[in-house]
C-alpha cells in the first residue's frame, strides 16, 4: 500500500483570518496525505482548525481568507486553481459530507432532486438518466423504497436519512477523496452505527480516500487507519491508529485519551482532565501552544513551539520537545503524568440502597400531547404519547442517569418532574410529599430542594447578568437577606472551581466549561437535595468535559446530592451513575444498578445501544461485532402495538412464529432479574457486548 | 390546495363583511354631509338639503341603523349607493381602481423585484462600497416623507423638460386628453406613467431591499449552501438557485401585504401626480363628508388585505415544500 501515490497531499497549510483582535490563526502548518482506499481521522476539539482545513483543501473559505501551503489532488495543486477550474473538482474529485445533515441539504428542493444536480453538474446524463442513477444511490446508502422516497424534501427525512442521502450526494460521481466533517456528531449513537456502516460501504464502492474530522477519539478508532491530532491548529501526533491509541508520545493526545469516559473500563472512577482552556488563535504565546496545560512542560516548552518530527525512540511523529521520555521504560509513564483525582466517597455509600430513604419517586407517569386538527375549532385526531407510564425511583446520595436516544421522551419525564403538575396520571413523589396535593408556599418550599442544570450553558444563562446576580438569583427568591446573599456568592465560586473573585464578570468572559459550573453553582446555591441534570456536558469539549464530570462526583459526596443525570452518551452515564434507567418511545425497557445494566444488558435495545458506542480502542473496535438496529426511532404519535420496539428488535428477528405473536400483541411489563434490575422484554436475556 | 384556499377565502368573507360594517358606521355616525350645502351661495333651502339627502341615504338625522339597511341592502344587490354630489359610487369606484390598477401593477412588479434583487446584491457585496453605498441610499430614501422624495422628481422633470425644450417628462394626470391616435395616446400615457412609478419604485427598493438584505446575509452563512458548491455548483449559480429562493421565502408575506395596500395607500403620490385612484378618493371622500364613498374604500381595503393573505399563502406555498398541506 505504501507505494501507491497519495490521493490527496496537504503539506504546511496555513489559514489566517482577519479580525478586529488581529489575524486569527486557524491552521498552522498543516501536512497530512491520504492513499486510495484508506482512511485519515483528524482529530481535534472545537477551534483546533481541523475544519477549516478541510474547507482549505476544497476552497471553500471566505474569500477573506489568507491560505498558504499546498494542497495537492494527484499531484496536481489545487491551491493555484481559480474557482471556475475548482468547481470542476468539487464534487467530482473531492466529496464532502457535512455534520449537521438538516442544515446542509437545502430545504426547499426535494432530496432526489437535489442529487440529481449534483450528477448532472459533473456527467452528461440527461434527467431520466440521472433520475435513475439518484434512485440506485439511495437504495445503494440504504434509503427503503427510493423511488418514492427521492420526491420528499429534507423535512421529512429522519436525521439518518438525511445523512444517508448527504453520503449518496457525495458518491455521486465516483469521488477521489471524500472529507467528512463530523459525520455522526449531529445523530444517536444507533444511527451514528449505521452511517458509519454506509461510509465503510461507499469508500468500498468508489475506493476513495476517506478523510475523516471528529472530535470523537472513539469513532475514528475502528475507522480510520491513520489519525492525527491536532491543538490550535497544528498536528501535535500523527502515526497509525495503534500507535497513537496505544502508543501516545504527546501530553495532548495522553490527556484526551485519558479524559474520555469509556465504556469497556470497569465501573466509575474519576476521570483525568486537562486542566484550562486552549488559548486563543489570534495572539498565541511563544512555544508549545499546550504547555500552559501541560502537566509536564518545561521552559524550553514555553520559549520553543516543538516541530512535528518522528523523534527518539518513536516511530510515529510527535510535537513535543519531551516526547523521547515518554517512550516505554523512558523517564516518564504516560500513565500517569496527570495527576488522577481520587473518587470522593459518598457517605450515603456506605448505606446500603434499601436503607436510604428515596428522594423521588416517579410511578406510573404519562404524558400525553394532543394532535389537533381544524383551524377554528380544533379536534383531536391523535396524540404524541411522550411519556407513557413510566416508574423508577432515586434514593438519597444516588444518581441515576436516563439514557435514551432523542426522541424517548427523557426532556419531557424531566420536565414534567420539574414541572410539578397535577399530571395526566401516576404520581410523582418528592421527599416523601406527593405533590399533586401540594399548595402555593409548600410548593415552592420543595422547588429550593430540586434544581436543574440545563444542556446549554450559553442559552441558560443570561448574558446581561453578572455572575454574582445570577447566582445570587435563586438566594433572593427564597428570601434571603442582601448580606447573606453576598457572602454564600463567592462561596458557591469557589465549590465549582472558579475564582470567587469573578462575581463581576459577565457569562460571555467564561469559556463553555466555565459557564456549566456556573449553572451548576446556581443550581446549589439553595443547598437541594436533588439535582436534574439535562445533558450537562454534552456541549462540552471531551477534556473540559472530564473536568465537569469530576466536579459532579465531587459535589455530590460532599454535600449528599441525588443527581437524575439525563444523556444520551452512555460513556458519560457509565461514569457518574449509579442506576440507570434506558428509555425507548416513551417507557423504561431496562432498570436497573450500574453494573447490572453495563454488565448483563438484558433488553435487546440496550444491547444494541451498547453495542453502538464506539470505544478509544481500535483492536477492540476492530473484533467487536456491532448489533445494528434497522430503520428510525418510530414516532411517539404511532406506536406500535405489543412490545413497541419489535419493529427494529433484533431479537424479533430470531424468534419463531408463535414467539413473535407475544411480542405483536403482548406490551412487556418490566419483569424482575437479579435483584433490582428489571427489563421490560418477554424474551429478556442478558448479554455480554462490551 | 384549491380546498384549502377555498376554506380561507369563505372565513375571510366574513372578516371583509364586519371590516366594512364597522367602517360604515364610522364614517355614517362622524360625517356630516349637510355641512357640504352650508355657506353656499346663494344659500340652499334647507328642505331641499333634507331631500336630497334623504335621496343619497345620507341624511344624518334618519337613525344610523336605519340608513345601514338600506345601504347594506344595497351592497347585497351591487350597489354602493350615491355620492354626496349624487354620483353612483359604483362608477367612481370601477373607475379609481382602473386608474390606481394601471398606476401600481408596473410600480409594484419592478418595485418588488428590484428590492429582492438590490437586496441579495447587497448581501453578497456585504461592507464592499457598493452595499454601504445601496445601504446608505436606501435609509436616505426611508427617511424623506413621500411628498418630498415626489414634489423633488416634479422639480427634476421640470429641469429636464427645459433642458430638453420640450415636455418630455409629463407630471400631471394621466394621459393628455388632447390627443388622438393609439401610439400617441401610449406614449402620452407612459410619459405620465414614469414619475409616479419611480416614485413608488424607489420607496419600495428602500424598503425591500433592507428586508432581503438581512434574510440573505442567513442564507449566506448557511450550510446549505456549502453543500450546493461541495458539489461543484458555482458561487453565483448556488446563489441563484440554492440561495435566493430560500431568502426570498421569509420577505415574501410583507412583500404581498405592502404591495397590495398600496392600492389604497398611494395617497400623497396619486395626489401629487394628478393620479385620480383608490388613495386620492379615501381622502377627498373623508373631506368631502362623502360616507357612502368611504364606506366604499373601507370596504375595498377589507378585501384588498384578503387578497394579500391568500396571496402570500399561495407564493409562500408554492416556494417552501415544507407549508405545503397535504
Amino acid at each position: 500500500m505504501s507505494e501507491t501515490p497519495p490521493a490527496l497531499e496537504v503539506t504546511d497549510l496555513h489559514v489566517s483570518f482577519p479580525s478586529e483582535a488581529g489575524p486569527v490563526r486557524a491552521v498552522r502548518g498543516v501536512s497530512f496525505s491520504v492513499r486510495p482506499g484508506e482512511v485519515l481521522g483528524i482529530v481535534g476539539e472545537s477551534g483546533s482548525g481541523k475544519s477549516v482545513s478541510s474547507l482549505a483543501v476544497l476552497g471553500l473559505l471566505p474569500e477573506t481568507a489568507d491560505i498558504k501551503g499546498s494542497v495537492k489532488l494527484h499531484g496536481r495543486e489545487l491551491l493555484e486553481l481559480d474557482d471556475r477550474d475548482m468547481t470542476e473538482i468539487r464534487g467530482k474529485d473531492i466529496a464532502m459530507v457535512f455534520q449537521d445533515p438538516l442544515s446542509a441539504l437545502t430545504p426547499v428542493y426535494s432530496v432526489g432532486d437535489q442529487i440529481v444536480e449534483a450528477l448532472r453538474i459533473h456527467q452528461d446524463l440527461d434527467k431520466a438518466q440521472a433520475r435513475k442513477r439518484a434512485v440506485e444511490l439511495l437504495d445503494l446508502v440504504g434509503i427503503p423504497d427510493p423511488a418514492r422516497r427521492a420526491g420528499a424534501f429534507p423535512h421529512e427525512f429522519s436525521g439518518g436519512m438525511r445523512q444517508r442521502a448527504m453520503i449518496a450526494m457525495a458518491i455521486a460521481n465516483d469521488p477521489e477523496v471524500i472529507i467528512a466533517d463530523e459525520p455522526t456528531t449531529a445523530l444517536d449513537v444507533t444511527i451514528q452505527a449505521q452511517i458509519l456502516d454506509v461510509l465503510k460501504k461507499a469508500q468500498e464502492v468508489t475506493g476513495a480516500a476517506i478523510v475523516m474530522i471528529t472530535h470523537d477519539l472513539g469513532v475514528v478508532a475502528g475507522f480510520a487507519d491513520r489519525v492525527q491530532v491536532m491543538y490550535a491548529g497544528r498536528p501535535v501526533e500523527t502515526g497509525t491508529v495503534d500507535d497513537v491509541y496505544y502508543r501516545p508520545r504527546m501530553p495532548y493526545t495522553i490527556g484526551l485519551l485519558g479524559s474520555i469516559p469509556r465504556l469497556d473500563d470497569g465501573g466509575r472512577h474519576a476521570l483525568t482532565p486537562i486542566d484550562g482552556n486552549p488559548p486563543s488563535l489570534v495572539d498565541l504565546p511563544a512555544g508549545c501552544p499546550f504547555a500552559a496545560r501541560c502537566p509536564i512542560a518545561t521552559d524550553l516548552c514555553r520559549r520553543v513551539e516543538p516541530e512535528l518530527t518522528v523523534r527518539e525512540g518513536g516511530n510515529h511523529p510527535t510535537a513535543c520537545h519531551r516526547s523521547h521520555e515518554l517512550v516505554a521504560g523512558g523517564s516518564l509513564d504516560p500513565a500517569t503524568i496527570y495527576p488522577v483525582p481520587p473518587l470522593p466517597k459518598a457517605p450515603a455509600d456506605s448505606v446500603p440502597r434499601e436503607d436510604r430513604t428515596p428522594v423521588l419517586e416517579v410511578d406510573g407517569l404519562v404524558k400525553h400531547f394532543p394532535l389537533l386538527y381544524g383551524a377554528v375549532v380544533k379536534r383531536k385526531v391523535g396524540e404524541v404519547r411522550a411519556v407513557d407510564g413510566i416508574s423508577f425511583d432515586i434514593r438519597e446520595g444516588e444518581t441515576l442517569g436516563l439514557v435514551g436516544e432523542s426522541g424517548c421522551g427523557k426532556t419531557t419525564t424531566l420536565l414534567e418532574i420539574l414541572d410539578l403538575p397535577s399530571g395526566q396520571s401516576g404520581t410523582v413523589t418528592v421527599f416523601g410529599k406527593d405533590i399533586r396535593g401540594l399548595k402555593g408556599a409548600e410548593r415552592k418550599a420543595l422547588r429550593r430542594d430540586l434544581q436543574v442544570v440545563f444542556q446549554d450553558p450559553m442559552a441558560a444563562l443570561d448574558p446581561r447578568m453578572p455572575v454574582g446576580d445570577i447566582l445570587g438569583e435563586p438566594l433572593k427568591t427564597h428570601g434571603w437577606s442582601r448580606d447573606r446573599i453576598a457572602a454564600r456568592v463567592p462561596e458557591l465560586l469557589g465549590q465549582v472551581g472558579l475564582d470567587p473573585d469573578h462575581v463581576d464578570r459577565f457569562p460571555a468572559e467564561f469559556s463553555g466549561g466555565q459557564r456549566q459550573r456556573i449553572s451548576i453553582a446556581r443550581a446549589l446555591a439553595l443547598e437541594p437535595k436533588l439535582v436534574v441534570l439535562d445533558e450537562p456536558v454534552s456541549a462540552l469539549d471531551v477534556s473540559i468535559q472530564a473536568g465537569v464530570l469530576n466536579l459532579l462526583d465531587e459535589l455530590k459526596a460532599r454535600m449528599n446530592l441525588s443527581y437524575l443525570f439525563v444523556a444520551h452518551d452512555l460513556s458519560v452515564v457509565r461514569h457518574i451513575a449509579d442506576r440507570i434507567a434506558v428509555m425507548y418511545l416513551g417507557r423504561i425497557v431496562e432498570l436497573g444498578s450500574a453494573e447490572a445494566v453495563f454488565g448483563a444488558p438484558s433488553h435487546p435495545y440496550t444491547q444494541a445501544l451498547l453495542s453502538a458506542v464506539p470505544l478509544p480502542d481500535p483492536r477492540k473496535e476492530r473484533e467487536r461485532r456491532r448489533i445494528l438496529l434497522t430503520g428510525d426511532l418510530p414516532s411517539p404519535a404511532d406506536v406500535p402495538t405489543g412490545c413497541r420496539f419489535r419493529n427494529r428488535c433484533p431479537k424479533f428477528a430470531s424468534l419463531d412464529e408463535s414467539d413473535r405473536g407475544r411480542c405483536r400483541e403482548e406490551d412487556p411489563a418490566p419483569t424482575g432479574l437479579a435483584g433490582d434490575h428489571t427489563a421490560a422484554c418477554h424474551f429478556a436475556a442478558a448479554v455480554t457486548v462490551v | 390546495m384549491g380546498r384549502y384556499l377555498l376554506r380561507r377565502l369563505i372565513n375571510h368573507v366574513a372578516l371583509v363583511l364586519i371590516a366594512a360594517s364597522l367602517t360604515y358606521f364610522l364614517a355614517a355616525i362622524s360625517l356630516n354631509p349637510r355641512a357640504n350645502f352650508a355657506g353656499r351661495n346663494p344659500p340652499v333651502a334647507a328642505s331641499s338639503v333634507t331631500a336630497t339627502l334623504n335621496d343619497y341615504n345620507l341624511n344624518p338625522d334618519t337613525p344610523v341603523v336605519v340608513r345601514f339597511a338600506h345601504w347594506a341592502n344595497g351592497v347585497a344587490h351591487g350597489d354602493l349607493g350615491r355620492t354626496v354630489t349624487g354620483g353612483e359610487v359604483n362608477d367612481e369606484f370601477a373607475r379609481r381602481v382602473g386608474v390606481s390598477t394601471r398606476l401600481l401593477l408596473i410600480a409594484t412588479i419592478l418595485g418588488s423585484i428590484g428590492g429582492v434583487l438590490v437586496g441579495a446584491w447587497g448581501a453578497i457585496r456585504q461592507y464592499r462600497t457598493s452595499d454601504r453605498v445601496t445601504t446608505l441610499a436606501s435609509f436616505f430614501v426611508l427617511a424623506m416623507p413621500v411628498f418630498v422624495i415626489a414634489v423633488t422628481f416634479k422639480l427634476w422633470a421640470i429641469d429636464i423638460n427645459d433642458a430638453v425644450g420640450h415636455k418630455v417628462i409629463e407630471y400631471t394626470g394621466e394621459y393628455d386628453p388632447g390627443l388622438t391616435g393609439t401610439g400617441e395616446i401610449l406614449l402620452s400615457r407612459l410619459q405620465h406613467l414614469l414619475l409616479p412609478s419611480l416614485t413608488l419604485i424607489v420607496i419600495q427598493v428602500a424598503l425591500y431591499s433592507r428586508y432581503q438584505r438581512s434574510t440573505m446575509l442567513d442564507v449566506l452563512g448557511s450550510d446549505f449552501l456549502r453543500t450546493a458548491r461541495a458539489k461543484g455548483l458555482s458561487r453565483r449559480a448556488a446563489l441563484m438557485k440554492h440561495g435566493l429562493r430560500t431568502a426570498v421565502l421569509p420577505v415574501v408575506p410583507l412583500l404581498v401585504y405592502n404591495v397590495v395596500l398600496l392600492f389604497t395607500g398611494a395617497t400623497f403620490t396619486e395626489k401629487i401626480y394628478g393620479w385620480h385612484g383608490m388613495g386620492e378618493w379615501l381622502v377627498n371622500s373623508i373631506s368631502t363628508n362623502d360616507v357612502n364613498a368611504v364606506a366604499a374604500v373601507g370596504m375595498f381595503t377589507a378585501f384588498v388585505v384578503l387578497i394579500a393573505g391568500l396571496l402570500s399563502d399561495v407564493l409562500y406555498a408554492a416556494l417552501d415544500p415544507r407549508v405545503r398541506v397535504r
